[in-house]
């Protein structure tokens, strides 16, 4: 995300929103008929392959995909380098996952194509932060002056780390309830501070919600914990159930990168708060947008004009 | 004076390169990094922990018949920002050099993450920090992002 700058993302953003028909199949807009997408996913993903896939070919685009890394030239010892050289020839456009961080900033120093980063080791996942930020542009209109409580698993949640970047960029006021075990990094709570963010933390995410505009929650993982009583204990504070909402904003929402396990109660689906699945849904239209912008596409002022029907 | 009595420790070199104003114990991994060690020929005097009016205590090393260069200097940024150079020529100082930190160290110093894509041997990846700031002196990886503690990153030195 530091590669963009505020008014970039806003741009971007904008393209998403006019895109939203495309990405729903209610318009066909072949805007990127005949350029190919190389998937590269070194680690398992089913929502962000997927989403990269299903936006390449919405807008009239291919997909190659490494497939299965244990059938690929990489169980064979190849670097990453030559994987890259050789997709790079194949493709106009990468997106790519890996366990180690750095990976995708190493790709694109020895890359012609740009190449989008779907999550490095516990590093940036910025086409995440991306349709987090359409999400609540989306609800709000606005990404400035927002109080946004991030919960749960703040300490090894990436998407938690670049959402905090990007939303102090924008203004926003943020809390972040957590176990202190899985407390926000100090660096990158110190690094925001530096940045001009007001923070709070806290380990009370109920007596934080009422005045929020966006709730984010995450999933704390057993592992993180000692035993199970410990985490039964630290987590039980972490779940939202329908009931819990009686005194928030009404246009609050609650967002979840998903996949969810119990910090959200099913009762939250059906209240006006939940919007994680349309959240996983712009997914798609987010990256559409940012495809568009990295291959130089211009998304059209009127779409609805431009596009066809099916 | 404390300075003129430390450098009486050894003797004057004829020809070659003093490096003064090494912090104290760091002499060897200078050595280390230019690549100085038991294998060449040149005669190499060190003395470490002498009083200094500045430092404290430094380390001092002077090399014999050989002139070191300002990309060698260089390379010694992060373990010897201050250091003081001086090109020895007939007994007289003949030139005196400045190390100078860029806006990048490159091939000096691995990063210090454990999962970092360079920690990867076989990538032929060149490995590249960023100063994000002087003072404190502040270092990133260019690749993965993460702000790097000096004393472990030293360690680090290719």
């Amino acid at each position: 995300m530091d590669d963009l700058t505020n008014e970039q993302i806003i741009n971007i953003l904008d393209d998403a929103t006019r895109l939203l028909p495309v990405a729903k199949g209610e318009l066909y807009l072949p805007l990127l008929q005949g350029r190919i997408l190389g998937n590269l996913f070194f680690e398992p993903s089913t929502r962000t392959r997927m989403s990269f896939e299903t936006a390449m070919k919405r807008l009239g685009g291919n997909v190659v995909n490494l497939g299965d890394v244990k059938n690929s030239s990489v169980v064979k010892g190849e670097t990453l380098f030559d994987t890259i050289q050789m997709v790079d020839g194949y493709t106009d456009i990468i997106a790519m996952r890996h366990p180690r961080q750095g990976a995708a900033q190493y790709a694109q120093d020895s890359a012609r194509v740009p190449i989008m980063n779907g999550g490095d080791g516990a590093g940036h996942h910025p086409t995440q932060t991306m349709l987090d930020l359409f999400t609540i542009r989306q609800a709000h209109g606005t990404l400035e002056g927002l109080k946004v409580v991030l919960a749960g698993d703040l300490r090894y949640g990436r998407t938690v780390h670049s959402l905090s970047h990007a939303l102090t960029r924008f203004g926003s006021e943020l809390v972040f309830a957590s176990p202190k075990l899985l407390k926000m990094p100090e660096e990158i709570v110190s690094d925001l501070r530096e940045h001009g963010a007001s923070v709070v933390e806290t380990e009370d995410l109920l007596g934080s919600i009422n005045d929020a505009d966006v709730v984010y929650m995450t999933r704390i993982q057993k592992e993180r914990f000692a035993d199970e009583d410990e985490y039964a204990r630290c987590a039980g504070a972490y779940k939202l159930h329908a009931d819990h909402l009686s005194e928030v904003k009404s246009e609050m929402i609650i967002m979840h990168p998903l996949p969810r396990v119990d910090e959200i109660h099913a009762s939250v689906d059906s209240t006006r708060h939940a919007c994680y699945f349309n959240q996983a849904f712009n997914g798609v239209v987010a990256r559409m947008a940012l495809i568009c912008y990295l291959l130089g596409v211009t998304v059209p002022a009127d779409v609805e004009s431009e596009g066809g029907a099916f | 004076m404390s300075n003129e009595h430390s450098m009486r420790r050894v003797t004057a070199i004829r020809n070659g390169t003093v490096i003064d104003h090494i912090p104290s114990g760091q002499a060897l991994r200078v050595l280390e990094m230019l690549g100085i060690g038991g294998k060449s020929s040149v005669p190499v005097s060190l003395v470490m922990n002498v009083p200094s009016k500045k430092m404290g205590a430094k380390d001092i090393i002077k090399v014999e018949d050989r002139e070191l260069t300002q990309t060698e200097l260089d390379r010694l940024a992060l373990v010897a920002p201050d250091a003081h150079v001086a090109i020895i020529r007939a007994y007289s100082v003949a030139e005196k050099l400045t190390i100078n930190l860029g806006s990048e160290v490159s091939n000096v110093v691995r990063c210090t993450f454990s999962n970092c894509i360079t920690t990867n041997h076989r990538e032929p990846l060149p490995h590249r920090l960023k100063v994000i700031s002087r003072a404190p002196l502040h270092i990133r990886c260019h690749y993965c992002g993460r702000p790097q503690d000096l004393d472990e990153l030293i360690k680090n030195v290719l």
